[in-house]
């Protein structure tokens, strides 16, 4: 077997999780940020994020459509994932995630964006032909009431679905992280603060991805760019940044005071294998090099001009968001490097064009964005379109 | 009255919920196997299935009683906690009628190399060897004459070679 130093128990000389399980704590990291994001304009009523709210549910339900492909393909079985559901196991942390899925996708998602669309939809399928317009009043579901009352109903019962949304993403997100933290026989996993770790640095994913969704988006339809509406989503990526950052930091000190049985074999493979995306991409380039922009950006107040301060936000953003991925990246392929022996390493190895290769991996990293952009086409998020229903393009 | 009217739709998406879980739990009832779950998470008939089907080991015991010779090298020999299967395969066809089931003898380069050759994740007081640099593509057998006990016959106290 190539690349294993020192001792290394058989089972654990491959690697089982490959660069497919990395993708899929980043996705459904995407999905609970971006939910919270427009969780911030319809429950905190933060004015200035208004642009985005739409933007940033439909682009969480793309990544929420995607992110249980890259385990259909590991797993390999797509046929046996219904079993999940027929006959559900309610001590398998695993198995009962099917439940959250589909809670957060049909619930929360699927409904809300229903709820906020509604009146658009019903104008659609007054104005469009053909198939389009069919979809359009399958959506309506056979009722065209718009009156101002109803649409009043309407977004009460948004509101109270973003409440119980919130919640629902940080569960989602959470259990992801519950997952490998309460993997007892992995000290690089087990940590309770995994779950929480989990979930800000999805916050801090999701909100960049909006942002930079959002300014890519302008771009294509050659709109001017909101500014404030930017600044304001970058405030809130810095102080969520801060909690993660802070949060990360901790459980380090935390595992470098406490100095366990497993440190020594950690702390070599953090200055070995994983120095590289560990301590240089993940920290240096993915969270200080971003936390020092997005610093800079708050304490110089509107001092640059704004297309300064739009490129330092996309920078800080899609720093983040290669900081983040790195973090999964580390969780979850650091965590099968060394030996529970902690006498041995392996190595891993991203494979190409094999069925959970780099290909099939970017292929599925850029799926969601031909959802987004058919949800885009179904359901357009931009402020004109409220009123004006579009001809059936 | 005016409430329902206004709210029709909320109703109607409600009753998409409840259909689907209608026919979740129809479905449930149709393609979940009567004894799921009688004895834990899997299906309980699966036992009787799993019993049901023909006994492929014989062990070691029933081979011993005609392999005399076989079982009396071995138990001589370093191999004696390796079990007669655990080389040859399944055997209980042969063990039942033996004159019609006749095993094929195994070839010791596989074989011997399935066990013996060198991983970092083998204990290392277990003998093995670099199988290339070791044999050179000979057969294990033209050296250690005797599988069923492997030293070098010239000499009995070997296996120190480390
Ligand atoms: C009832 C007595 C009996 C039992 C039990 C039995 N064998 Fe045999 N075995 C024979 C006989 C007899 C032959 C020779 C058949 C022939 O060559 O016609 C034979 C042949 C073999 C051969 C092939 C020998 C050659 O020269 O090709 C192997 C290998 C073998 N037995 C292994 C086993 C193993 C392993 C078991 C235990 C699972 C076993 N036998 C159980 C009687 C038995
Ligand atoms: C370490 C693996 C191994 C074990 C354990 C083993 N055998 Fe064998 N046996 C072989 C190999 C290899 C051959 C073929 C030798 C050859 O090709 O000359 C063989 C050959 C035989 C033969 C054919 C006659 C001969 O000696 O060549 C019989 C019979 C047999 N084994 C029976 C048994 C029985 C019975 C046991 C259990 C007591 C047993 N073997 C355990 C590897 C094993
Ligand atoms: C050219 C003769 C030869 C061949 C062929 C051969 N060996 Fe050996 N083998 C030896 C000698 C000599 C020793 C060392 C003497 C001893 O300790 O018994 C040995 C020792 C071993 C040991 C013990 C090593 C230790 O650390 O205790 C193993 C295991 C072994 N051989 C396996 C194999 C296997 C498997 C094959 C077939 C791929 C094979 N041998 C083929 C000659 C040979
Ligand atoms: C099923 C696994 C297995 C297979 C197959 C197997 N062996 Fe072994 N072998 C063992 C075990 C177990 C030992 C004993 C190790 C110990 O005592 O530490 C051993 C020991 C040995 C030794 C060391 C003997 C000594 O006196 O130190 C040699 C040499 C050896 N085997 C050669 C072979 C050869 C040649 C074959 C192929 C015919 C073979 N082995 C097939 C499991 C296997």
């Amino acid at each position: 077997m190539t690349g294993v130093e020192g001792y290394m128990y058989p089972n654990e000389m491959e690697l089982q999780w490959s660069i497919l399980i990395v993708l899929y704590p980043f996705i459904t990291g995407l999905v609970a940020g971006a939910f919270i994001l427009a969780s911030l304009e319809r429950v905190f009523l933060v004015e200035a994020v208004k642009p985005i709210y739409r933007l940033a549910l439909l682009t969480a339900l793309a990544f929420l459509i995607d992110a249980p492909l890259p385990l259909q393909l590991h797993l390999g079985h797509p046929e046996r994932s219904p079993e999940m559901y027929l006959t559900p196991h309610p001590t398998s942390a695993m198995a009962m995630f099917g439940y959250v899925y589909l809670w957060y996708l049909m619930v929360v998602l699927v409904f809300e964006i229903w709820l906020d669309y509604r009146k658009d939809i019903v104008i659609f399928a007054q104005t469009t032909k053909g198939l389009k317009g069919l979809i359009y009043k399958f959506l309506t579901m056979g009722s065209y009431n718009i009156s101002p009352r109803a649409l009043a109903i309407d977004n009460k019962i948004g509101w109270i679905i973003t409440l119980i949304g919130i919640p629902s993403a940080f569960f989602l997100h959470g259990y992801v992280g519950f997952i490998f933290g309460s993997i007892k026989a992995n000290p690089w996993w087990s940590s309770p603060l995994m779950p929480v770790v989990f979930i800000f640095s999805a916050m801090v994913s999701g909100i960049a991805a909006v942002m930079l969704i959002y300014m890519a988006t302008c771009k294509l339809r050659k709109v001017a760019i909101d500014v404030r509406c930017v600044d304001t989503i970058a405030m809130y990526m810095f102080y969520i940044f801060i909690i993660d950052f802070a949060l990360e930091m901790l459980d380090l000190i935390h595992r470098i005071y406490e100095s366990d049985e497993s440190f020594r074999s950690l702390n070599f493979m953090v200055h070995t294998q994983l120095y590289i995306p560990h301590i240089v991409i993940q920290i240096c380039l993915g969270t200080v090099t971003p936390l020092v922009i997005l610093f800079i950006l708050q304490v110089s107040g509107k001092k640059f001009a704004e297309k300064v301060r739009l490129r330092l936000c996309t920078i800080s953003g899609a720093l983040a968001m290669i900081g983040i991925f790195a973090m999964r990246w580390n969780v979850v392929i650091g965590g099968q490097l060394f030996s529970k022996s902690f006498l041995g390493f392996t190595t891993y190895k991203v494979a190409l064009v094999t069925k959970e290769g780099l290909i099939v991996a970017v292929a599925l990293a850029l799926l969601p964005f031909l959802f987004l952009w058919i949800l885009i086409k179904f359901l357009p998020p931009w402020e004109e379109s409220h009123h004006t229903p579009a001809a059936g393009d | 009255m005016n409430i329902f009217k206004d709210s029709g739709h909320l109703f109607k998406f409600a009753a998409c919920f409840v259909i689907g879980f209608l026919i979740y739990l129809g479905l449930r009832g149709f393609v979940v196997p009567k004894t799921f779950g009688q004895y834990g998470h899997y299906r309980g008939s699966a036992l009787k299935d799993i019993a049901a089907k023909p006994i492929k080991y014989a062990g070691h015991q029933v081979c011993e009683d005609c392999h005399t010779d076989q079982a009396t090298a071995k138990s001589a020999g370093k191999h004696v906690t390796v079990n007669c299967e655990a080389c040859h395969g399944a055997l209980a066809a042969h063990a039942n009628d033996p004159t019609s089931v006749i095993p094929v003898k195994p070839d010791p380069l596989v074989l011997c190399a399935r066990c013996h050759t060198a991983t970092a994740a083998k204990p290392k007081d277990f003998p093995q060897v670099n199988i290339d640099e070791h044999s050179g593509g000979a057969p294990c057998t033209m050296c250690h004459t005797n599988p069923h006990s492997p030293a070098m016959g010239a000499a009995p106290a070997a296996g120190g070679a480390k």
